[in-house]
């Protein structure tokens, strides 16, 4: 049953996450969820880990989350069905190769899908930090979890506003682990 | 045979090499199977890309697959495939067998306080980015603003919302619009 579950779960992540490894979040968060298979807290870690790991992040996580509920073969099983989707479909469209690429009305749908992914994605991060800041009768949690906040901020958005360049999530990761030894180890 | 076995262990190292995902893997891709293999064209390239955009799951996933099939058929497929996923599954498979454990140093825990900060600030960048590619029309601007209240709010009052249902119903909104303008592929432009 549980072994289904992974599958399943996973399945609808390969099927729905358009757009990119970040699209994936918001769907792998309400599949997680429903399962109750991580807590937000988990899941944020191994967002972070999946992202200073190689490879795509959708892989990284099936492969977690199938391995920490059923070992091996939940690793296996779940990998498989977040791959499975994309492999097929591809497999479709190299056969026949651009008649599915200019199709009008696929593209209608796609003008449609991609801001509603983009806002779901802005939900989970405006989510992810408010439960960083606030604790849930929407207090302050904790001071230096809101500084940590705003220094990665500006960190990550002032380059960008002024030479068009971030710096890479890897180091950014890298930055606040350090923030974090420092601030709560200290 | 030995163009089964280059093309899993060319995806392979792809696999390993390429931190921050699929976009990341593009460049690298390029330079290996276009320039390096010529396994496949510039223009095939061009083509997967958008392909990739407007089909779901990992855009590596979709690449390799891609190029495999050009290749050497459904088994170049299978095997560029296995290979661009064999590295991160051994890498995470690895790691989730001991991260639990490494959590419970104290240190490691702090640092991982900081870098739950550094996760939302990475997720809202990408979706700002994502915000710049979209058609600043009002329909898309609309389910934009929509899909994130929505979400929002049914965080706030602790509703459960399926975002797949939000996904179809953003897709089918679009192509009524466009279906009923008359315009497909220009959806909101009558608005």
């Amino acid at each position: 049953m549980m072994y289904l579950e992974l599958f399943a779960g996973f399945l609808k992540v390969g099927c729905f996450s358009f757009g990119g490894a970040y699209a994936a979040i918001p769907i792998i968060r309400d599949v997680v969820f429903s399962y109750g298979w991580l807590n937000d807290e988990m899941l944020s870690y191994m967002i972070a880990v999946s992202e200073s790991t190689p490879g795509p992040l959708m892989v990284n996580l099936a492969t977690y989350i199938g391995s920490s509920q059923g070992g091996f073969p939940g690793a296996l099983l779940a990998t498989f069905a977040v791959i499975f989707p994309a492999f097929l479909i591809m497999l479709i469209v190299a056969a026949l190769m651009s008649r599915v690429s200019g199709n009008k009305y696929a593209e209608a749908a796609m003008q449609g899908i991609i801001p509603c992914v983009t806002g779901m994605i802005f939900a989970t991060g405006c989510r992810m930090i408010a439960g960083n800041i606030f604790t849930s009768s929407f207090g302050i949690n904790d001071i230096r979890f809101v500084i940590i906040t705003v220094l990665l901020a500006v960190l990550y958005f002032c380059p960008a506003a002024a030479v068009k360049k971030r710096i890479s999530p890897v180091i950014l990761i890298l930055i606040s682990g350090i923030l974090g030894i420092i601030m709560f180890g200290i | 045979m030995r163009i089964i076995a280059e093309l899993f262990l060319t995806f392979a190292k792809i696999g390993l090499f390429t931190f921050g995902g699929g976009y990341a893997m593009i460049p690298i891709i390029e330079n290996i199977c276009i320039e390096k293999k010529s396994w496949i064209t510039g223009e095939d390239m061009l083509a997967v890309t958008a392909i990739a955009e407007s089909t779901p799951g990992p855009i590596a996933i979709n690449c390799a697959t891609f190029v495999g099939f050009k290749k050497k058929g459904i088994p170049g497929a299978v095997a560029a495939t296995l290979g661009v996923t064999l590295p991160s599954f051994v890498i995470i498979f690895l790691i989730a067998n001991v991260l639990d454990n490494f959590l419970e140093i104290t240190i490691v825990a702090n640092a991982f306080k900081g870098i739950k900060c550094a996760v939302g600030v990475l997720i809202l960048g990408a979706a700002l980015k994502m915000t710049g590619k979209i058609k600043k029309k009002p329909l898309q601007l609309t389910i934009l603003f929509v899909a994130t209240t929505v979400l929002l709010a049914a965080e706030l009052f602790s509703l459960h919302f399926s975002s797949v249902a939000l996904i179809v119903a953003a897709a089918l909104l679009s192509l009524a619009v466009s279906v009923i303008g008359g315009k497909p592929g220009k959806a909101g432009g009558e608005l």
